[in-house]
Formats: structure tokens, sequence, C-alpha cells
């Protein structure tokens, strides 16, 4: 069967599952929805073992971080994230799974320069620019006080 | 009732993600990098903890709550340590997180294996 370019992109669209935005944003909202109720479910489980407020969250966090990690693991997070897109993108979860996945995919090119090194493809990033916006507010603040 | 607000707030948030996903070109790094600096941004201007305040882990799990962390520590530092802190305050306020990330992604990178991406 030939197909123009135009036909090909119609009959894809017409056959990938959730291609429409209104779709996609309903799944990103459930999933993103319920992995944030599951972290104030976790900050209410540590607050009620004793944990203050800053250390509850803390806690969440690596929980959080912990269980994404597995289920990346388990190749059961990407089965997800292919139904929810930013909803299992957006959530720290989402920061987890973007550390685990490239380790894991290239763990067979060594373990310093495959999955040492593939460890920070994505994370990297997000922890360079974060910590750089967070240090110029830093310096700004510091500023500002200075005048003040 | 504070579980029906994050999930709402941490919905919505994901919801803007992916209308950027699907409507732009940008790809998930970047879009996770966006979320992470518009965070410290708010974060900075004093705008993202009132979210925070109002809607728990739905504001605070999302990554743009990971930015506000930053910022939020960054000012303690700076507070009690001066020009050092813009310096030691970030990465000390997103340790956990980012330790934790790294620890267990080589835990389960090592044990186990890779699967053919369906």
């Amino acid at each position: 069967m030939q197909l123009s370019n135009m036909e090909y992109d119609k009959m894809v669209k017409k056959y990938s599952p959730g291609s429409s935005l209104f779709k996609d944003c309903v799944w990103a909202f459930v999933v993103g929805g319920a992995i944030c109720t599951l972290g104030q479910a976790l900050i209410g489980l540590y607050g009620y073992w004793g944990a203050d407020k800053l250390t509850a969250a803390t806690l969440t966090s690596v929980s959080l971080v912990f269980l994404s990690a597995l289920l990346t693991g388990l190749s059961l997070y990407d089965k997800i994230a292919n139904r929810a897109g930013a909803g299992t993108l957006v959530p720290i979860t989402g920061f987890a799974n973007a550390v685990v996945s490239p380790a894991l995919e290239f763990k067979s090119e060594g373990m310093v320069l495959g999955l040492g090194a593939k460890l920070f493809v994505i994370s990297g990033p997000v922890i360079v620019y974060g910590v750089s916006a967070a240090v110029i507010y830093g310096v700004i603040y510091y500023l500002m006080g200075l005048v003040a | 009732m504070e579980y029906l607000k994050s999930f709402v707030v941490g919905g919505l948030l994901c919801v803007i993600g992916q209308i950027l996903v699907d409507k732009t070109k940008l790809t998930p790094a970047r879009i996770l990098v966006g979320f992470v600096v518009v965070g410290v941004a708010l974060g900075a201007l004093g705008l993202y903890q009132p979210l925070a305040d109002f809607a728990g882990a739905g504001a605070t799990v999302p990554l743009s709550g990971f930015g506000n962390l930053l910022a939020k520590g960054t000012k303690e530092a700076v507070d009690s340590q001066g020009l050092l802190g813009a310096l030691t305050g970030p990465l000390t306020a997103g340790a956990a997180g980012i330790t934790a990330a790294m620890f267990f992604g080589l835990l389960v990178a090592l044990i186990f294996k890779p699967k053919d991406k369906a």
C-alpha cells in the first residue's frame, strides 16, 4: 500500500491511543493528582509517626523517589507513563524515573561511562539549572539585604 | 479536604506539563528543567509558598515544588551565612531528593536488567 506523508500522518493520528489533547490532559490530571495525593498521605503518615513538617515532607520525597525507582526497575513506571504522559513526568517521581531509566538502559556500556554518566543525562541539566537559578536568587537576595 | 486540594492542584500542574508536551516541541528534559527553574523563580518572588501552604503535596511533589524548596533553602542559608549561603543553600535544601535519586538509581540499575522498550 502506497501512502503519501499526509495520509500516513492521518493514519498515525487515528490509531495512536489518547492522541487528543483533552484525553491526554484528563490522564495527566488523574494520575498526577493521584501521585500528589499519595504524597499527601505519606506526609500525614510521617507526621503521625512524630516527624516535624519539614522532615515529613523530606521523607515523603525520598519515599516517592524510591517507589518510582523501583517501579522503573520493574518496567512498570514507563507503562503507566505511556498513558499518563506529564502526569508521571512532572511529579518528583518523574525526576527519579529520568535518573533510573537511562542508567538502566546504558548499563551495558559500562559502570562508569554507561550507568554512572547516563544517570545524569536528564537529571544533570535539571540540577544545573535549578541550582544555578537558586544561586542567582541567593546573590540578589544578599545584595538586597545590603541595600535595605 | 487536604487530599482533595493536593489532588486538584497537583493534577492541574501536570495538565500544564501535558499541554506543553502536546502543543510544543519541548522534550521531557526541557519541561523538567522548566518546572524547576520556574519553581525557583516563583519561590524567590514569594509566590509559590502560599500555593504550597494551600495544597500541601499537590504543590510540593511536582518538580516546581522542588524549585521552591531550593529557593527557600537558599534564602535561609544567606540569612545565616551571608553570601556563602548562595552557594551552600541550594544543594543543602535539595540534598535528600537528589541523593535519594542518585543512590536508589544506582541500586536499581545494578539489580534490574533493562527491558526492550515496548
